[in-house]
């Protein structure tokens, strides 16, 4: 038992330092690039141009359709064959970004109709353009109806950074498979990243309490 | 510019939603400094009519215009962007106020002469505080318009419009949203604008108010215009038997 308390110990460092590398600056990046491709998507999808909400309907709804371990393999793996080879780490990103995307798209469009028509009536009355108006006072307004379903995407995200351990991205999950596969203590390396995952999420969860507390305000009533 | 010649004319406008022809060739004036008020039953289209004053709505025909410009002629290739040259000269005060719930009340009246009209930040914010302080909220500038009450929601929307320095103001059934204690402290700041010479078109139910404060009435009835003339005149002694029914209705109810 003292062998594996004292392997938990060692490899808690490697973890976090996977999760640190690896894993938390993919989900970030993943996921801002992934909002404002969510934002334009969005904005298409809402467009009267049949076109662009056509283009806009056909992309959330092949990313909604297909696994996000499909849409990894197909980037990685697939794309080479037609000449185009991108490296673990962009190709992780570009995957990452498009899922949240095709997600975060519904959610801030649902968000945006959320806010009452008044709003933009107001806008428009005080000499606003349209672009202005959408920037300036409905999407903060949106931002505080979109908080809570954001956060959801946001936390499934981290925890589907550890699907880029499939395609070779060192992140926390890779970490302990490799650690696990050297010791042979399967168990307790992937408690240990499951516990590190729990955490993570933990605190992402109370700072999403605090963010929507501070946000109460934007709400039209 | 002749001095008779009005502030705003409209001309014959027309408006459809759907198969439904909401206003069938409206025409009306207000003049300098005169208060004009839209009265007529729910559905005559009234409201209608005022917004497509502020752009809001777009006739499928007719024309909108100030003298002195600008004016626009509506047909069905006029887009929203056309339509919004009318907002230089006329600002909107909503029925549900429509405050920015996400800025302060400083920030919501200064937004549009700050962002919009781009005038110096100085001036901007002097000019807020003194209306805030004329219309008795001058403590409230640094609160959210979720804090204020639906009276003083009302006001801030009256100084937001007012922050514009339009040449009319334009109320949508300014007190028809709020509790009934709430009315007379609206009503008092519209009369008091009405008194410094404001040119307003008021749409309302609140015929006392209406011939209190108003110079002419223009009654409204299923998108026509059916009876217009001096307040106390349209009020006190209808011509059409519509105005008749209109009014006995309202001061009468059951």
């Amino acid at each position: 038992m003292d062998s594996i308390g004292q392997l938990a110990l060692d490899s808690l460092w490697p973890l976090l330092r996977g999760a640190l590398i690896g894993t938390i600056p993919l989900t970030l990046l993943s996921f801002t690039l992934g909002m404002v491709l969510a934002l334009i998507i969005a904005l298409m999808r809402m467009s009267s141009n049949a076109v662009l909400s056509g283009i806009a309907r056909a992309f959330i709804s092949a990313v909604r359709g297909t696994p996000l371990l499909v849409q990894l393999f197909v980037i990685f793996y697939g794309l080479p064959s037609l000449g185009a080879t991108i490296d673990p780490w962009p190709s992780a990103i570009i995957a990452f970004s498009i899922n949240v995307a095709g997600y975060a798209a519904e959610i801030i469009r649902a968000a945006i109709l959320s806010v009452p028509r008044g709003q933009w009536e107001a806008g428009y009355t005080i000499g606003m353009s349209h672009t202005r108006t959408l920037f300036r006072l409905i999407l903060p307004q949106a931002l505080r109806v979109a908080t809570p379903p954001l956060s959801n995407t946001f936390i499934s995200l981290v925890k589907d950074t550890s699907l880029a351990s499939l395609i070779l991205v060192t992140e926390m999950f890779r970490k302990a498979q490799e650690i696990a596969a050297s010791t042979l203590q399967f168990m307790v390396l992937y408690m240990e990243a499951a516990v590190i995952y729990w955490v993570i999420c933990l605190l992402l969860s109370m700072y999403q309490n605090r963010l929507e507390g501070r946000l109460e305000k934007y709400v039209a009533h | 510019m002749s001095p008779t010649s009005p502030l705003l004319f409209v001309e014959n406008i027309h408006k459809s939603f759907g198969a439904n022809e909401v206003l069938r060739g409206i025409s009306f004036s207000v003049g300098s400094g005169e208060v004009v008020a839209l009265i007529g039953p729910s559905g005559s289209g009234k409201t209608t009519a005022l917004r497509c004053l502020n752009g809001l709505e777009r006739p499928d025909q007719g024309t909108v215009g100030f003298t002195g410009g600008p004016e626009v002629t509506f047909g069905t290739k006029t887009t929203a962007k056309q339509a919004t040259v009318l907002r230089q000269r006329s600002a909107m005060v909503f029925q549900g106020h429509h405050l920015f719930p996400h800025l302060t009340v400083l920030q919501n009246i200064t937004i549009g002469p700050l962002e919009v009209q781009q005038r110096p930040k100085d001036e901007v914010i002097n000019e807020a505080q003194a209306l805030l302080n004329r219309v008795g909220l001058a403590e409230k500038a640094n609160e959210y318009p979720s804090s204020l009450s639906g009276g003083q929601q009302q006001r801030v929307g009256i100084v937001r419009a007012l922050m514009l320095k339009p040449d009319l103001l334009l109320f949508d059934e300014p007190t028809s949203a709020l509790d009934p204690e709430l009315v007379g402290e609206v009503l008092r700041v519209i009369k008091e604008l009405a008194a410094e010479g404001w040119s307003m078109v008021l749409v309302t139910h609140e015929l006392a108010f209406a011939r209190d404060v108003a110079d002419r009435v223009v009654f409204m009835d299923q998108g026509v215009v059916v009876e217009e003339g001096p307040a106390a005149q349209v009020l006190t002694e209808p011509r059409q038997e519509r105005t008749r029914n209109f009014i006995q209705r309202l001061l009468n109810p059951f």
